[in-house]
């Protein structure tokens, strides 16, 4: 029944910044290292030769969207390895193990959750919060500095909520301070232009899936002289940095999806944002009692959070795909947790405010047409909502009801 | 999104039964806590021992409002005996079952049922 509803019309997939699709001319330029050209790059032969010209072109391509040099560019599996490289690689330097590191309250949990795995060995770990609408103050930063500092992360720009941070200013005392500084730009990239020179990047995380290319790759950009230790250790493909057998057309999708994102950067972005301004601007405008999450100007082209009173975020989720449209939200019931996204949580929102989040993340082929029917079908879908909610005006929702979340 | 529900979660979640409340209802439950991100509010009214109508309003997940529609049709009809052994299993099992993590965050219909009815037996006991 329900995928008579999702196929009764074109199916609208907002939902960007969860993964993107492969590009046709992405597909195309890998085919051929799953067929013909399957060598090991490590193997002398010919076959192994043609895998590891490829695996170098790619690695120019990744670098010079950057503006990095190829020998910089580290491939990995993905975005949640690259910052378990950066975060652990740096804090293990030579066995050392100890000193401190300094991050923020909105990173996403491939940054947290090694700093807080770190923790247990002795580390100590600093984390900055943000204004209320997702920003890190520079400032916070540099008074956290320690003399046993020994990485900053800070991301370039928020997964959920599309705050882009001030990375270039905190690159700047990082690099003053003589400290590595560590960007997870997984949401950035395709979207915003980096340069790794001018925004004093030792460090920078980027996943394939999330502008086009194929899941399971990604890369770690490390600054020449930047001190890190492997976090595989194996056969030292990689310099090293990482052992394993490249996977090879999964490298070869990523560096052609970096050749298109560089050569499609500037009209894609001023598409996506003009969709994005048109939502951001309609959305408060057309359903009583809603909001946009993050900051109004310095966010993601592709970016629009929302947040709805008297409502939880999966049902607007679920009702919005009944529709054929797919969004996401950081309510707790979709984190398979009790808790409401931290992000969320750290803008300074209360529990029940978090709860009704909305997020739509647009893609190089959305169109107009598409967010029009989302502006025409979204102020139904939340007052069919709130129609079953027992909240409205007159009795707004209060936390003095029930006891603990856990039962 | 890690829960993956059932047909009969999605097909009650689209078109929810019994959607409202009773401005006379003979006993009210309330459950929940909108910080944990679910809130039920059931309304019974009872006729002879007999559970005659039976309302609710949901602020949930896709789990709590398919949960609250159930038990709306699981406990009409039934004798307040009846409708008092009515469980979270019960209520998960009639929806052809519930993704592990929503079995307690989500599964307040039974808990909201059970104090509907208590709400009923004290007021029915205040007026004897």
């Amino acid at each position: 029944m329900l995928a008579m509803i999702a196929s009764a019309r074109k199916r609208i997939y907002f939902d960007h910044s969860a993964t993107t699709q492969v590009l046709p001319e992405v597909l195309e330029a890998m085919k051929p290292y799953f067929l013909d050209k399957y060598g090991n790059p490590s193997s002398i032969h010919s076959f192994g030769r043609e895998a590891k010209v490829a695996l170098e072109e790619a690695r120019k391509s990744v670098a010079a969207l950057l503006n990095a040099d190829p020998m910089e560019i580290v491939f990995t599996s993905g975005g949640t390895e690259s910052d378990n490289l950066a975060i652990k690689g740096a804090a293990m330097y030579k066995g050392r193990m100890k000193g401190h590191l300094i991050t923020t309250k909105v990173e996403h949990h491939a940054v947290l959750e090694p700093m807080d795995f770190l923790k247990r060995f002795g580390l100590e770990v600093t984390i900055v919060p943000v204004s209320s609408d997702g920003l890190v103050d520079p400032g916070d930063v540099e008074k956290a500095i320690r003399n046993d500092t020994v990485l900053i992360s800070v991301m370039a720009a928020n997964n959920e909520i599309g705050t882009i941070q001030p990375i270039r200013e905190i690159g700047k005392i990082a690099q003053a301070r003589g400290i590595p500084f560590h960007t997870d730009a997984v949401q950035a990239m395709g979207k915003m232009p980096i340069d790794v020179k001018a925004d004093h990047i030792d460090m920078l995380s980027l996943s394939a899936h999330k502008f086009h290319g194929p899941k399971g790759v990604g890369a770690l950009y490390v600054k020449r002289g930047t001190h890190l230790e492997p976090i595989i250790h194996g056969g030292g493909q990689e310099r090293g940095l990482r052992s394993s057998t490249v996977n090879v057309a999964g490298v070869v999708g990523l560096g052609k999806a970096a050749e298109i994102a560089k050569r499609d950067l500037e009209p894609t972005s001023d598409r996506m944002k003009a969709l994005r301004d048109k939502m951001i601007k309609a959305v408060p405008e057309l359903i009583p009692r809603s909001y946009v999450n993050g900051h109004k100007t310095k966010r993601l082209v592709n970016n629009a959070s929302f947040r709805f009173d008297f409502i939880e975020g999966e049902g607007l989720v679920l009702q919005l795909d009944f529709k054929g449209i797919a969004t996401s939200t950081g309510s707790a019931c979709s984190t398979g947790s009790l808790e409401p996204s931290h992000v969320l949580l750290a803008l300074g929102l209360t529990h029940e405010q978090a709860h009704g989040s909305l997020r739509v993340t647009l893609g190089r082929e959305n169109t107009e047409e598409e967010v029009g029917y989302f502006l025409e079908v979204l102020p139904g879908v939340v007052s069919k909502l709130r129609e079953i909610s027992p909240f409205n005006e007159e009795t707004p929702m209060g936390a003095s009801e029930g006891g603990s979340c856990v039962q | 999104m890690e829960a993956v529900y059932s047909d009969k979660v999605m097909e009650h979640f689209a078109n929810p039964r019994n959607v409202g409340e009773i401005p006379d209802a003979d006993g009210v439950g309330k459950v929940g806590n909108p910080t944990c991100g679910d809130v039920m509010w059931l309304y019974i009214k009872v006729k002879n021992n007999i559970i005659t109508d039976i309302k609710f309003k949901t602020f949930g997940c896709g789990a709590a409002i398919a949960t609250s529609s159930m038990i709306t049709e699981l406990a009409r009809g039934k004798t307040i005996e009846e409708a008092k052994k009515i469980s979270r299993q019960d209520v998960a099992d009639s929806l052809d079952g519930l993704p592990p993590v929503k079995m307690h965050c989500s599964n307040l219909a039974s808990d909201a049922l059970r104090e509907a009815i208590k709400d009923y037996e004290a007021k029915k006991a205040a007026k004897a």
